[in-house]
């Protein structure tokens, strides 16, 4: 046989698969005034109003104004409210600032800022509506275009924080206008410093300079985020130069983005406290046994000082370093440093296996008990991780722990029903201060007073509810601080719920961009500036 | 109507059990959110009502032509899919061509060949294909050809340009084609192993033929016996597999496309998975199941083009 | 993974010698598949003895600690032993974790094999023998499922059951069983038509004799060859499930899941964490891809030189 034509129908692929190569590496670097950034979350929605997701928020953040902003350590700085106050214990009245300008030219005012708060609780199929921040409000007045008041049945100090999570549409052009007109861009006109361009569904959000800003405008002017959510894919698209800029590098990769001269690694203690729920229903706990593997009748976790032996077995120093490659602080409380209501009296509760031991014996389980673990999968920056090094820690106490992990959905559905022992969660407090956490993961559970609402251990002190209800109230800033502070140390004293650590939110960039991290976790294009070499 | 009740039977499936897993509100709302606010949220998603209400709401809007809004996206679950659609099909047709492009010739030589030295190679070479895990291949890839060699970009769509108008496609531009480049060699890979094989039994087996070994003795030229005896004969089952497998390329591309940020379909049915969006996970089955019965149909057609023998048996039939 | 099983041979009719021992000299006279053979023999010796042979056990969390995650091969251990693979995140011992994850995904794949082979061939033999109306009705089942890719199936199955190991092993005989079927039918269609099924009946035989006895040995070549590349298609497939975060339990990881988890080490230079399980994998599906390939060859009589 002869041999067959073969070889050069392959060359000739070859060679069409080589000048494909070439014709590539020849491609242009993007120009200076261009930033592209790999976000790790799909963003579902440009409509502000329809879903309180952290990705939809970080595009918000861009084309729309709030009345209250934030800076990069979670305070409150003014927005287009330019001051605030309130005139009795139930009105608060702002004052807007004048000449703030929609992308389509339309002065923004007070009408435009009660539609905006009027069409929160109205956006239809809103899976995750803003609502918790607007219906404090019982009445808008306007009193002329550039003052608002809003009355509320009871007196609420969290006014300026709740107006800090509400983006401020047209009500020219958002008027009647469903979701899908934001996203495909006819209705997403904001005031914000970047314009929207283009929305693609799982694929990228351009955006341009809005050279009208009010405010200091920023130094990129196009601005194209692309949605990575696996993480190599996404630290990849860094390394190989095809963005500029990624949140959350993956932790694996930290030590190369270190050593390696051609980027820059940003990191910033986050809003987000780790933290474990433990079971404190008096009952037999469901993932509870003895050594013997048959079920406790009493639940050894309704006992402090069963508690505080768990507390005291992890060695929190470790899982920062060795789980989390340094990102991370240990913590003993619910808010960090910067926060309104930390208090900074509440240390991280110190490793000690021997005194956990002790405590262990002393509550009368000398030998410990067998415990099921529960954590989420992939919902906080190595949680499965950060689980299974606990359980390693617990097994060295005497207290056999196993693993299980789930994705979120599945996961939180059984955690809210209490069906778990002793299982992992993450809190990030977005109002920037303490009452957010204390009022939801450990006021006891009460559905008619909106309190308690993700306290899934169901904890419970009438002294702590106290004040954190008190607070909730109290409009002078020092009374309250006082009040959120008393109540954590309560609340840790009894170790209501069992913080490991504050993580650190992280952003990779080229050496030729910088970016001011924020406590808030966001990825604001105006927060990067390009770097002269 | 086999299919009408296929997907009837998977939708009910898919109802029950993504009923069964969870509250996709849990996952959706923000935690801040009380108790009354998650409340009204699963009421304005219609998760109160009991299931076979839910089904019986989702059966009446599916005679029309509604599939349901997507919990996630607020859009219209089905129009979600179709969006997503184009990219999919790109990286699974672009598949397809290279599978088929480097696979037939290969297998052909080592079929021909089969106990020469590249014929051995190419054997040994496709059982590798058929065992490398995709996933593990795509990231290997991006590591020597994005992140080492820097020559194509390691993730993501170019630019898309319309194509007649209608469908966004990327590979009309260099930039496109070159992000098209390393996703669709790592979907492809199975597939040419898998052609490679079919291709080389085919031939192997067509060689042993009378009809072969008669044009051989007429004392036809060998490229003729091959082009137009052999070839032709094999075609029959391999456009079959090529047509079938079609219908696994674009499953398989979920895997591909989260390797490399794909923005195509599988993408979005992972991500709906994950967040128990079930209109789109239903509207992504039914999407596929009527791709198939198409590819089918177009499997059909070509068959009895190509082969004589079904076209008579039909044409009795 | 949706292999194409093709057209299935007629069994060997070759009466001289017993046919075992003649697939047996057929199989070693090719040495690639030889190879394969013992490479296939470790493996599932290694997984069998893990136990014995892993310095770690480490599904045990208390022989882990953190403070060892991700030491480089060679790297001594603090009650000193060495690391010869390396660690992972957890401080895991990899040549351990490998032994163990061998098990989980060789167990997988093959109690998945066993599971869909028993129902496939039930149903096989069932519509095969006796026709009709059941027999449209198993193939359509069959063919419904078979056109559709073993991803997308496990997939929704897995999206609807949720996640294990029993609901990972579920999900893959759901899929597998079809191909079984379709073989054992199309096998046993051509074994009926002979003259030994005719008197067979004549004798007067009882259907359960006729097909236990008669039909079903004859139908296993064909089946030996799909089954075998359906266990390498199922460790895969688990893999890949794993992979998408839709396979297994992380704390008792199969070769994919260590792949996975090792995956986001890959471009930071620790490779160790990914490749090695990646080349046990890989190890075990090309062994039993040559086994299965020799085996094809050897029981298509037509090929046979």
């Amino acid at each position: 046989m002869r041999p067959v034509p073969v070889p050069r129908r392959l060359a000739a692929a070859i060679a069409i698969a080589a000048s494909v190569a070439l014709g590539v590496a020849l491609t242009a670097p993007a120009s200076a005034q261009e930033l592209k950034i790999a976000v790790a979350a799909d963003v579902t929605s440009i409509d502000p109003h329809f879903f309180n997701l952290f990705p939809n928020n970080n595009i918000a953040e861009h084309i729309f104004d709030k009345l209250v902003q934030m800076d990069a350590d979670s305070r409150m700085i003014p927005g287009v409210a330019t001051s605030w106050k309130t005139l009795d214990d139930r009105t608060w009245e702002f004052k807007l600032r004048r000449g703030v300008k929609f992308h389509d030219g339309s002065e923004l005012t007070a009408e435009d800022v009660a539609f905006s708060i009027n069409r929160v609780p109205t956006v239809p199929n809103s899976p995750g509506p803003f609502s918790a921040y607007t219906k404090a409000i019982v009445g808008i007045d306007i009193v002329d275009p550039y003052t608002i008041r809003f009355r509320t049945a009871a007196p609420h100090p969290l006014m300026p924080n709740d107006m800090s999570t509400i983006y401020i549409v047209s009500k020219k052009v958002a008027t009647g206008a469903p979701t899908e007109d934001f996203n495909s861009g006819k209705a997403a006109v904001g005031s914000g410093r970047y314009k929207f361009v283009r929305y693609v569904n799982g694929d990228r959000v351009e955006i341009v300079r809005n050279d009208a800003y009010w405010g200091e405008k920023p130094p990129f002017a196009r601005v194209t985020f692309r949605i990575i959510k696996n993480e190599p894919a996404r630290m990849a698209a860094l390394l190989s130069g095809d963005v500029d800029a990624i949140e959350q590098p993956p932790t694996a990769d930290l030590a190369r983005l270190k050593s390696d001269p051609k980027f820059t690694l940003t990191s910033k203690i986050s809003h987000r406290v780790i933290y474990f729920n433990f079971d404190h229903l008096d009952r037999s706990s469901p993932f509870v046994t003895g050594k013997d593997g048959k079920p406790l009748e009493k639940n050894p976790l309704t006992d402090v000082r069963v508690r505080r032996a768990i507390s005291k077995a992890i060695n929190r120093p470790a899982i920062a370093e060795r789980v989390m490659e340094g990102q991370a602080i240990p913590s003993g409380q619910l808010v960090s440093e910067k926060l309104f209501g930390h208090n900074p009296a509440l240390k991280a509760e110190a490793y000690d296996p021997e005194g956990a031991k002790k405590l262990l014996a002393e509550a009368g389980y000398p030998n410990g008990f067998n415990l099921t673990i529960h954590g989420p999968a992939g919902r906080y920056v190595n949680d499965e991780k950060i689980v299974q090094a606990v359980a390693q820690m617990l097994a060295r106490v005497g207290i056999t722990a196993k693993v299980e992990t789930a994705p979120m959905g599945p996961y939180s559905g059984r955690a809210s029903k209490q069906e778990f022992s002793f299982h992992m969660v993450g809190w990030g407090a977005s109002t920037g201060e303490a009452s957010s956490p204390l009022r939801s993961l450990l006021a006891t559970f009460n559905r008619d007073k909106g309190l308690g609402a993700v306290n899934w251990g169901r904890y419970s002190n009438t002294r702590v509810d106290y004040l954190i209800e008190q607070a909730l109230q109290q409009v002078n800033d020092e009374n309250r601080m006082i009040m959120l502070q008393r109540a954590t140390e309560l609340a840790m004293a009894d170790l209501g719920i069992m913080p490991i650590h504050f993580q650190f939110t992280m952003w990779a960039t080229k050496k030729n961009v910088a970016y001011t991290p924020r406590t808030d976790e966001y990825t604001l294009a105006f927060q990067f500036r390009p770097v002269r070499q | 109507m086999q299919s009408v009740v296929v997907l009837f039977v998977m939708s009910l499936l898919v109802f029950v059990g993504v009923y069964a897993i969870g509250n996709p509100i849990d996952i959706l709302i923000n935690p801040q959110a009380d108790q009354i606010d998650r409340e009204r949220a699963i009421a304005a998603l219609g998760l109160d009502k009991p299931l076979w209400e839910q089904y019986l709401v989702f059966l009446k809007g599916a005679l029309t032509g509604d599939l349901g809004r997507s919990f996630v996206h607020a859009t219209p679950a089905l129009g979600l899919i179709l969006t997503r659609m184009p990219a999919t099909m790109e990286l699974a047709i672009a598949a397809m061509l290279i599978a088929v492009v480097l696979g037939i010739p290969l297998g052909l030589w080592a079929g021909l060949k089969p106990n020469g030295v590249a014929g051995r190679t190419i054997m040994a070479g496709s059982i590798l294909g058929f065992s490398l895990p995709t996933f593990w291949v795509g990231l290997m890839l991006i590591m020597v050809f994005s992140v080492m060699l820097g020559w194509l970009p390691s993730n993501g769509r170019g630019p898309t340009m319309l194509l007649f108008g209608l469908v966004p496609v990327s590979f009309l531009s260099w930039e496109g084609l070159s992000h098209l480049v390393l996703p669709a060699t790592n979907l492809a890979l199975f597939k040419l192993a898998l052609l490679i094989r079919l291709t080389r039994a085919g031939t192997r087996e067509s060689l042993l033929q009378d009809y072969v070994k008669f044009a051989r003795a007429k004392g036809l030229s060998n490229a003729r016996v091959i082009g137009v005896h052999v070839l032709r004969n094999i075609m029959i089952p391999i456009v079959t597999v090529i047509g079938l497998e079609f219908g696994s390329v674009i499953a398989f591309a979920i895997v591909t496309e989260s390797v490399f940020a794909w923005p195509g379909m599988g993408k979005l049915l992972i991500d709906s998975i994950n967040l128990l969006d079930r209109p789109v996970i239903v509207a992504y089955l039914l999407v596929i199941v009527t791709l198939f019965i198409v590819i089918n149909l177009v499997v059909d057609v070509l068959y009895s083009a190509l082969d004589p023998r079904v076209r008579l048996a039909e044409a009795k039939g | 993974m949706s292999t194409v099983v093709p057209a299935v041979p007629e069994p060997a009719a070759r009466a001289a010698q017993s046919p075992f021992a003649r697939i047996a000299s057929d199989f070693v006279a090719n040495p690639v598949a030889v190879f394969g053979l013992v490479l296939l023999a470790l493996i599932v010796a290694a997984a069998v003895f893990a136990p014995l042979i892993s310095p770690q056990n480490p599904y045990d969390l208390a022989q882990l600690d953190v403070m060892d995650s991700k030491l480089p091969p060679g790297s001594k251990s603090p009650n000193g032993g060495t690391f010869w693979l390396g660690t992972d995140d957890q401080g895991r011992d990899m040549l351990s974790a490998i032994f163990y994850g061998l098990r989980i995904s060789l167990m997988v794949g093959a109690a998945s094999t066993v599971l869909a082979l028993l129902v496939g061939l039930t149903m096989g033999l069932t519509a095969a023998y006796l026709g009709g109306r059941i027999e449209t009705l198993i193939m359509r089942i069959v063919d419904i499922q078979l056109s559709f890719p073993a991803i997308l199936i496990a997939l929704i199955l897995i999206a609807v059951l949720g996640q294990g190991t029993g609901k990972v092993i579920a999900a893959l005989v759901t899929i597998q069983w079809a191909y079984y079927a379709r073989t054992v039918r199309s096998a046993a269609l051509v074994e009926k038509r002979k003259e030994y099924m005719e008197a067979a009946r004549c004798l007067a035989l009882s259907p359960a004799r006729i097909v236990f006895r008669h039909l079903l040995p004859n139908c296993l070549p064909p089946m030996i060859v799909v089954a075998t590349v359906q266990v390498a298609a199922a460790i895969a497939l688990e893999a890949t499930l794993s992979f998408l975060g839709l396979g297994l339990p992380i704390t008792e990881p199969s070769l994919g899941l260590l792949i996975a988890n090792g995956y986001q080490y890959l471009l930071s230079g620790k490779y160790w964490i990914s490749f090695f399980p990646g080349v046990a994998l890989l190890a075990t599906i090309v062994s039993i891809n040559l086994v299965a390939d020799q085996l094809r060859d050897v029981l298509n009589p037509r090929l046979s030189r």
